[in-house]
């Protein structure tokens, strides 16, 4: 008898186990626009970034970059982490982690120029680092970019089956007059992560955000 | 289809008359083939079903017989271990109670030689009189004159008598009060030998009162050993008892292990890492489940080594001095691993606390200190405790599970091959109404042919007999409805079928109306039977065969 159950949890692991071999961690990482007066919204970026900490698990990545005038720097990323095996480790970790941010966020000073594609480059290079099975790109920003004039963002992106989710894409003052504009800009960036194999999603309300990470 | 209809010109209503007619003696002069070819179908889907069926009945009993030698072989396993149980008993008893059956025998014979020889030292021996009393007596009888020395010496013979009186007096009841003192000393031996006798006797009765058990155990058992009905009926019904009982005990013990394994599922992760994974099973739940499991395996080696259940034939053989060693050692991992899920279970009291506080922390929420909060941890480490001792029970309900499921799982089976074959009996019996109605369907189409056909013969037969016309079919079924009772009984049973009349003697109402009236008919199938199709003599029933 307990011949035959070993036997079965035996077949039953080993075939799971070859059919299934991607990683179950997940990796995030988000994006911090501190341009302009976007700079105001860290303290909801903070919220995000408490979720997630109470969210990811032990063996998840997870790191924080700001996007300024030139994103495309290991410079920018505030804090990044995998956090440890052990949960009780793990949960010493994301106190520390927090600290960090809070740090940041207290000393953070608004930027130029606002260099999303840098960022974003950055932090898919970070994913696919980590090599987690699941991966996200939280973009905090208006989505609004503003280059320097000698930088160039232009190249066939790759989102590796990353899911790019704007967070509180707020409208502009040119917005409101020509909503045009914030449609055009977001179904810009759409086609940027759809035509790179992403999965692109706004989420304007902080509350949806706990939908995309379950 | 109206492009095609007119196309062939067949759009106008002497033309469409014009096919049906010719589409109706196509259909009449194709009816004994169509007929045969559709009556053909259902004999072949009839003759298919039915085989098929028979095949699956066969199955069943094939089925059954081998349920009947599993109930009775089980039956007869499980009974040999209640007679052995009871025999074990009894020779528990005998050997307890009656091993001290030589001593107390030896007792039981000093304690009677003793009142026995006291009994003999008390019996009452009259004392003798004296030898010279005779010659007291001649003296005695000497004429007294009551003078001189005669009286002198009388009176002195009177005061010695006198005195050896007194003294033999004396010797008696000396004798009398030691008779009574071996007497008073025999009291406690007969008490005693009472109180040996009453408990020899309960011993007795303890023994007596376990025989009719036995006897009622041997009686089944041997009538398991006969294979009788009775002995397979009481044996089902038992098993089924037990199947569903230990199913029932069994799903509590899953919820139990689904409890244990949350327990200890949170901090395996501290133990294997909480990130990694076997499959698409995270390490720690695995690991959870695997300790889970063993503590299940443990159990049943324990009970084996205990001898309480018996599925592993190998640990049952084993000598005693090696099962109680097992006992001990499995024994021993089954504590252990207890004390690991206590721990595990107060360690995931902690990491919940921890991630509870942090939680809290990341929401803004302030922490809360709860006094109670020892109670939950204590709850849980007794749980982890114990649970595993619990599981380890399983292997009880386990055992009388999979020995009744041998035989629940043969009746079910039996029970579907049955129904199975119940269902290709009905669609051969379909297979063939449905052919008959077919060919019915089929004259249906071509009525207004076949009544033309009927209206040339019915005029022939006229002109053939000599203007009696022939019965129409109206009038056949009312003449076979006359039933004449009291007619005098014709040759035949049933008479003059070429005019149609039908009637019906009182034999041929005994004889369960058998006879017809059709002539050329006689000795085939009977009227309600299948008038259409010829099957095979012995295919019987389509239904039931």
């Amino acid at each position: 008898m307990i011949r035959v159950l070993l036997t079965l949890v035996v077949v039953i692991l080993g075939s799971t186990s070859c059919t299934d071999t991607r990683s179950h961690a997940r990796a995030v990482f988000v994006l911090l626009d501190i341009s302009g007066t976007y700079v105001n919204e860290i303290d909801k970026a903070r919220r995000i970034v408490d979720y997630l900490l109470a969210v990811l698990g032990p063996g998840d990545s997870l790191a924080v970059a700001r996007i300024d005038s030139a994103s495309f720097s290991e410079k920018d990323i505030v804090a990044s982490i995998t956090f440890s095996d052990r949960p009780s480790m793990a949960n010493a970790e994301k106190r520390a982690y927090r600290a960090a941010i809070d740090k940041f966020a207290q000393t953070v000073r608004q930027s130029g120029h606002t260099d999303i594609s840098g960022a974003m480059l950055q932090g898919l290079e970070y994913l696919e680092e980590t090599g987690a099975g699941t991966r996200y790109l939280f973009v905090f920003s208006d989505l609004q970019e503003d280059l320097k004039n000698d930088h160039v963002r232009q190249w066939t992106w790759n989102f590796h089956d990353t899911h790019v989710v704007a967070i509180n894409v707020t409208k502009l003052d040119s917005d409101n007059r020509d909503p045009r504009e914030y449609l055009s800009r977001v179904t810009d960036w759409r086609e940027k992560v759809e035509s790179g194999g992403g999965h692109w999603r706004v989420i304007n309300e902080l509350s949806h955000v706990e939908q995309v990470l379950r | 289809m109206t492009e095609l209809l007119n196309q062939w010109g067949i759009n106008s209503l002497p033309g469409i008359l014009l096919v049906l007619t010719l589409g109706l003696l196509f259909l009449y002069a194709a009816r004994e083939p169509a007929h045969a070819a559709v009556r053909g179908l259902g004999r072949f889907f009839h003759g298919a079903f039915r085989l098929a069926s028979r095949s699956v009945m066969k199955a069943e009993q094939r089925l059954q017989e081998r349920n009947r030698q599993v109930v009775l072989s089980s039956g007869r396993e499980a009974q040999e271990r209640l007679l052995e149980r009871e025999f074990q008993r009894i020779h528990d008893m005998v050997q307890r109670d009656l091993s001290g059956y030589p001593a107390l025998n030896r007792t039981l014979s000093e304690q009677l030689t003793r009142i026995e020889e006291d009994y003999r030292q008390s019996t009452e021996v009259p004392p003798q009189p004296p030898e010279w009393l005779a010659a007291v007596e001649a003296v005695a009888r000497i004429p007294s004159s009551d003078t001189g020395a005669v009286a002198d010496i009388l009176a002195d013979i009177h005061d010695t008598l006198t005195r050896a009186q007194k003294d033999s007096m004396e010797a008696y009841r000396k004798s009398c009060r030691t008779r009574h003192g071996l007497l008073k000393r025999m009291l406690p031996y007969w008490r005693r030998l009472s109180n040996t006798m009453t408990a020899v006797e309960r011993k007795m009765t303890d023994l007596d009162a376990r025989i009719p058990a036995i006897d009622r155990q041997m009686q089944l058992y041997e009538e398991i050993l006969a294979k009788t009905d009775r002995a397979e009926r009481e044996l089902t019904s038992s098993f089924t008892t037990q199947f569903v009982v230990a199913g029932v005990v069994l799903a509590i013990a899953v919820l139990g292990g689904f409890i244990n394994f949350h327990l200890i599922a949170l901090p395996m992760s501290e133990m294997v890492g909480g990130g990694s994974y076997l499959g698409p099973l995270k390490t720690a739940d695995v690991a959870a489940l695997v300790i889970i499991l063993v503590e299940i395996a443990m159990g049943i080696f324990l009970m084996e080594s205990l001898r309480i259940t018996r599925m592993f034939p190998a640990i049952h053989a084993m000598d005693d001095q090696m099962r109680r060693r097992m006992v001990v050692v499995t024994f021993a991992i089954l504590a252990a691993l207890a004390g690991v899920e206590s721990a595990l279970a107060y360690m995931r009291d902690l990491l919940a606390a921890d991630k509870e506080a942090l939680t809290r922390s990341l929401t803004g929420g302030a922490t809360v200190e709860t006094g109670f909060r020892w109670i939950a941890s204590v709850g849980q480490m007794v749980m982890g405790f114990v649970l595993p001792f619990a599981l380890a029970c399983v292997a009880i309900p386990l055992e009388s599970f999979i020995h009744a499921s041998r035989v629940v799982l043969g009746m079910l089976a039996g029970l579907t091959l049955r129904t199975i074959a119940l269902g290709l009996r009905l669609i051969a019996s379909a297979a063939w109404q449905i052919s008959r109605f077919m060919t019915q369907l089929y004259d249906v189409a071509i009525f207004l042919p076949l009544w033309v056909e009927n209206a040339i013969r019915r005029r022939r037969a006229v002109t053939a007999q000599g203007g009696i016309a022939p019965p129409v079919l109206h009038d056949a079924v009312e003449t076979s409805l006359k039933f004449d009772l009291r007619a005098a009984a014709p040759p035949a049973d049933v008479t003059d079928a070429a005019e149609g009349e039908r009637v019906v003697t009182p034999d041929a109402i005994e004889r369960g109306g058998r006879s017809r009236g059709d002539g050329g008919r006689r000795g085939g199938k009977s009227a309600g039977d299948k008038p259409d199709l010829d099957f095979p003599p012995d295919s019987g029933s389509p239904v039931f065969p």
